[in-house]
């Protein structure tokens, strides 16, 4: 028996990858081609563009800013998230229940919003560095990523497996680290890759709280845009996007990718 | 080195809700007693305040003449095997079973030795190494009942262990548990809303209600001298009937139900509370006679179910509907007039509570 496929559904899956993957290869293509603007399809084809990224010294510069935020922010966040999601879930009964959506405020609340309070709070207000001020607003937008994702996982731990150990002589701190940590590793790691996505593409709250000297690389990319309408930025993005998907390939070598669809 | 416990007058709230109330309880070295009851008794309270996951309000806990009552439950040495089984997933069986003994710092050689004998004594050998998602539910608790037992705790708690297997293999692993626990000596806490299990494997039974334990005793006792309605409810007297003593003749006693009838009570094996009290009966304790001659409850037979040794007969009576058994030989008709006879070994008497 053959199973029959309606028309139909070939067609539209065909025209969902073809919006999901047509701008992607609409960038690879401008990042390669050898004219002084952008254009598709590529005129020429030259990795000029690519050189360009790492002769121009505010792209260096910015794009190590950028990783040493994205690092730093989810680091950050991680050392916050972790133990809220924590108690979020194992307290689920005696916590109120609004406390949950608390963690998810910094993604519903307008980005722009979000922006603008931050630099008026953190670097107008307390007059915080830049780098600083930088480093608590990329914490903060990606700290929904991490309660949610390292929560889900949490959700699913019998807490039993923690009184287990608790009852065979561990103290309930050192029950958390050697047994609680390593259960719900896949969701640590998960909510960090996404965390560490989210604040490496991040412009909305970057571009309020980068300031003279210090910038991150997409808000360098926009003001390049601006100044030069040249592949360099084409070629940034896939750069950007090569990161991405090596980072996705060696998640999926070592977990798999289905937690992240889970 | 087995210990007894010790609980006195434990009270335990949740929030507003007291859950337990003045709670004594003692369990001598090397018994095991099941705290038996539904949801909600207070059962499972219990057990998490001896194992210290939970506090009392009131009252003290000792195991041997340690007072555990304030000790954090990591140190409290007590096994616990857990209804979810509760196994570490990212380690194998081998460091399942040796995690405490990790824990207590015993050297690996040692651990290895303890770890391997009991891996044997549960009958795990072949599957040391494997991790507990590729094991079956009857081989999970046994890990988690190896991990418990290496420790050599003076205190075993159970908490539900065989909710989560099915029929067959609950009677198999209760019996495993039973062996366990005695060849150890191990003083035990069984915690079981099944009465069945509880009786089949425990020396005593605590059988409770609305946080509290409304009788104590040895399944024996329980089973045949229920000393409340609700224990002898619980314990399977299905019938209860109101009565009061009328006349009392030497080796008799005789009593009326409400609607009239008159029924004899032996007294050698009768105690009769009090003038007015409950006549308890399982439905294999009343038969089923058509003899006109014979003393009993009048009937009209209802509905007849079929219960695998007997029949079962929804009776028609002045006082309700009583069940009774009847033999599988002669299946009676519904509609039928009869009488019910009281077998005394299978009735008991209760006083009326207020």
């Amino acid at each position: 028996m053959k199973n029959r496929i309606h028309p139909a559904l070939i067609v539209i899956t065909v025209l969902t990858f073809l919006f999901l993957l047509g701008p992607l290869v609409v960038i690879i293509g401008s990042a390669l081609s050898d004219t002084s603007y952008l254009t598709f399809p590529p005129q020429g084809l030259t990795l000029h563009w690519f050189t360009n990224i790492f002769e121009v010294s505010a792209f260096t510069r910015t794009m190590g800013t950028s990783f040493m935020l994205a690092i730093g922010g989810t680091t950050v966040s991680m050392l916050i998230g972790i133990p809220a999601a924590y108690a979020l879930a194992r307290y689920r009964v005696e916590l109120p229940a609004f406390l949950g959506n608390v963690f998810v405020l910094p993604i519903l609340i307008p980005e722009i919003v979000l922006g603008f309070s931050l630099m008026k709070s953190l670097a107008s207000g307390f007059g915080l560095p830049i780098i600083v001020a930088l480093l608590i607003g990329h914490a903060l937008i990606v700290l929904p990523y991490t309660v949610r994702v390292v929560g889900a996982s949490l959700n699913s731990f019998d807490f039993s497996i923690e009184e287990a150990a608790v009852s065979l002589g561990c103290t309930r701190i050192k029950a958390f680290f050697v047994v609680v940590l390593p259960n719900i590793r896949a969701g640590i790691i998960a909510g960090f890759i996404l965390a560490f996505i989210t604040s490496l593409n991040d412009v909305s709250i970057s571009i309020f709280l980068t300031g003279p000297g210090v910038s991150t690389l997409p808000i360098q990319l926009l003001a390049h845009m601006e100044q030069f309408f040249d592949p360099t930025i084409a070629s940034a993005s896939v750069l950007l996007m090569g990161v991405t998907v090596a980072v996705m390939a060696v998640v999926e070598r070592t977990l798999g990718l289905t937690f992240l669809t889970k | 080195m087995t210990q007894s416990l010790t609980l006195e007058n434990i009270s335990a709230h949740y929030g507003s809700t007291q859950v337990l109330e003045d709670l004594s309880l003692h369990i001598a070295e090397g018994e095991l007693v099941s705290l038996l009851g539904s949801s909600g008794c207070g059962k499972t309270t219990t057990l998490r305040l001896v194992a210290g996951f939970l506090e009392p309000t009131a009252g003290t806990i000792h195991l041997g003449d340690r007072d555990l009552t304030r000790l954090p439950a990591h140190a409290r040495d007590i096994g616990l095997v857990f209804q979810t089984y509760a196994l570490f997933p990212h380690l194998t069986v081998r460091d399942n079973v040796g995690f405490g003994l990790k824990q207590r710092k015993i050297s690996s050689a040692e651990r290895k030795k303890r770890v391997d004998t009991m891996i044997e004594r549960v009958g795990l050998n072949d599957l040391a190494d494997r991790h507990p998602a590729n094991l079956s539910g009857g081989q999970r608790q046994r890990v988690a009942l190896a991990r418990a037992l290496v420790i050599d705790p003076p205190l075993l708690m159970f908490d539900e262990p065989l909710s989560n297997l099915d029929a067959k293999l609950r009677v198999d692993m209760r019996v495993e548990i039973r062996r366990l626990q005695q060849a150890n000596g191990t003083t035990a806490l069984y915690v079981t809303h099944d009465q069945e299990e509880a009786f089949s494997i425990s020396d005593r039974v605590a059988i409770m209600k609305g946080g509290r334990i409304m009788q104590l005793d040895t399944p024996e006792v329980l089973y045949s001298q229920p000393s409340s309605a609700f224990v002898a409810n619980f314990v399977g007297f299905d019938n209860m009937v109101e009565m009061e003593v009328v006349s009392d003749t030497g080796d008799m006693v005789q009593a009326q139900m409400s609607g009239g009838s008159l029924i004899d009570l032996p007294k050698s094996r009768f105690k009769v509370p009090s003038k007015k009290f409950l006549f308890a009966a399982r439905p294999e304790g009343l038969s089923v006679t058509t003899e006109e001659s014979s003393i009993g409850i009048p009937t009209t037979l209802g509905m007849r179910t079929y219960i695998g040794r007997a029949y079962q007969y929804h009776c028609e009576t002045e006082a309700g509907t009583l069940l009774a058994n009847g033999p599988q030989a002669t299946p009676r008709p519904l509609g039928q007039v009869a009488k019910l006879v009281p077998q005394p070994d299978q009735c008991c008497l209760l006083p009326i509570e207020s």
